[in-house]
């Protein structure tokens, strides 16, 4: 993955989308072969150290796993506790974040007290409070409405273009991967606007544009990366791999098949 | 013979692969346990949880301590009076009475209630937290569950359980006393004098180090069930009976071996 990037895993149930999640976040362990994530090799690191690693990730679970004994503000502020972070830093940043996912008037409920679309909102705050380089997002849509769908893909599209962020997103529904590919945040109106056609942008950011130069120093030709790829699963292996634009031409009767059931 | 063979060896291989995976649940049992008697001298600590699972554990337990410590006293009272009266040695209710609840009593059933009421309620909050996927969140978020949920709890038990051992025997000889003085008209000096000068120090020593042993146990094995809970609602409910049935089991089995070695070290 580039920095900036969006992958999305898009694959049928049991096509082992969340397998590779907790497989990159040193959930779970390979049988076999070797995980690197932001260029550390993590399939014999032990415990200690994951723990340490997984400080710079963020991940959201497919049903949200908030801590059901504590407040929606203690759930965000999780992270920042264990790191032993001064009191009124904690709470300003919680307040950003919940404010980030319009969760702030909630800040003193339990997670019983609310719905399934604000528990996954609250899931993204908690995960990206520490602004982590890296997220990872667990199904974040399954089982919930279409507006409420629509809105957590919002939050990810603003995640990722005000923020920076590095995502992979695991999902079973192919409308999250074109919102995200076809859709953009604007920084300067504040709105999500929709892709020109015409227009080709890319996963761009420092060590993006640093891997780039090097590239055209040495002649090598560097084609753009869009911010959001779509990688297929079936059956436990990589099916398809390129742009959402790809999988939408592509020709081959599996993938028509899965966008048709779509639709 | 080779038919006969062929016969066993399914049920033999069977026979060893269910040998291998109870030698793997002690040895992942004596892991973890380890691991969370380890996380005690290293940093960093959850005072803040273990004091609430002190008062959870220690406090919450307390009224179904004291009122059955009281009454265990006093049905004791009842059954060695009617065995002394026979010799016409009721003096003696006060020794026995102090005897067995020091030394036994107190503690096994302190022990016993404790695990009913908190290994249960370890085991299925930690459960419930495994299927709900919140001890991968916590692990995600790069906190160690061991240290967090575990060794707070285990601490907490180790801490609570001789101190609610020491309330229930205290009251078990008042609620001794009581019945005593009321249906075999022994007076209050006569019964605490002999009840008091009955116990030495080995008695003591028995009876407060096995809270200790039996607090590792019970909530070891409460946080051990809990924290390997598969299938969803219905493993959390197994769990919850496991952590019960188990922590008791071994703890009465393990208080044999104790007594026996304790009454060998102080002469008994």
């Amino acid at each position: 993955m580039w920095p900036g990037e969006t992958k999305i895993l898009l694959g049928e149930g049991g096509s082992g989308k969340t397998l590779l999640m907790k497989l990159a976040a040193g959930l779970l362990r390979p049988d076999a072969g070797n995980v690197t994530v932001m260029g550390q090799d993590i399939s014999d690191m032990p415990e200690k150290e994951l723990l340490n690693f997984r400080r710079h990730i963020g991940f959201v679970f497919q049903e949200g796993a908030l801590f059901d004994s504590m407040t929606v503000a203690d759930n965000v502020s999780f992270r920042l506790d264990e790191e032993k972070v001064d009191e009124a830093e904690i709470e300003t940043r919680v307040r950003e974040a919940l404010r980030f996912v319009e969760m702030e008037p909630s800040m003193e409920k339990y997670p019983g007290e609310l719905s399934g679309g604000m528990r996954r909102r609250v899931s993204i705050a908690r995960a990206l409070v520490d602004r982590p380089p890296l997220v990872f997002y667990d199904s974040p849509t399954a089982g919930l409405d279409p507006v409420t769908c629509q809105t957590i893909i919002t939050l990810i599209l603003r995640g990722r273009d005000s923020q920076g962020v590095t995502s992979l997103l695991a999902t079973q529904r192919v409308q999250d991967a074109f919102g995200l590919a076809n859709f953009r945040f604007d920084k300067t109106t504040g709105h999500i606007v929709r892709d020109s056609p015409n227009e080709v942008r890319t996963a761009q950011t420092p060590a993006r544009e640093s891997a780039q130069q090097s590239a055209k120093q040495s002649g090598a030709q560097s084609s753009p990366v869009p911010p959001t790829n779509v990688l297929v699963l079936r059956g436990g292996k990589i099916y398809f791999e390129g742009a959402a634009d790809e999988l939408l031409h592509s020709s081959d009767e599996y993938l028509k098949a899965f966008l048709a059931s779509a639709e | 013979m080779p038919e006969e063979n062929e016969t066993l060896q399914p049920v033999v291989s069977a026979l060893a692969e269910g040998i291998k995976r109870q030698v793997q649940v002690v040895q992942d049992y004596a892991e973890l346990s380890f691991q969370s008697l380890a996380n005690v001298f290293t940093p960093p600590h959850y005072w803040a949880d273990t004091l609430e699972q002190m008062d959870i554990i220690g406090v919450g337990s307390l009224p179904i301590i004291v009122l059955t410590g009281f009454f265990i006293g006093g049905v004791l009272v009842l059954q060695t009076a009617s065995q002394f009266e026979r010799f016409g040695e009721t003096a003696l209710t006060g020794d026995a009475v102090a005897l067995a609840l020091v030394r036994e009593l107190g503690p096994a059933i302190t022990a016993l209630l404790v695990a009913g009421r908190n290994a249960s309620g370890i085991a299925s909050e930690l459960g419930s937290m495994v299927v709900t996927e919140q001890v991968d969140a916590m692990r995600a978020l790069g906190t160690d569950p061991i240290r967090k949920l575990m060794t707070p709890r285990v601490i907490a038990t180790v801490l609570m359980l001789p101190l609610l051992t020491a309330v229930s025997d205290f009251v078990g000889l008042v609620g001794g006393f009581l019945v005593a003085y009321f249906t075999l008209r022994l007076g209050p000096v006569q019964f605490w004098t002999r009840a008091i000068h009955a116990l030495d120090f080995g008695d003591l020593v028995q009876g407060l180090m096995k809270p200790f042993i039996f607090a590792f146990i019970i909530s070891t094995v409460a946080c051990f069930m809990g924290l390997r809970v598969k299938g969803g609602t219905q493993g959390v409910g197994r769990a919850t009976t496991s952590a019960v049935v188990v922590s008791s089991v071994i703890l009465l089995v393990v208080d044999t071996f104790i007594t026996r070695i304790l009454l060998w070290a102080f002469n008994k």
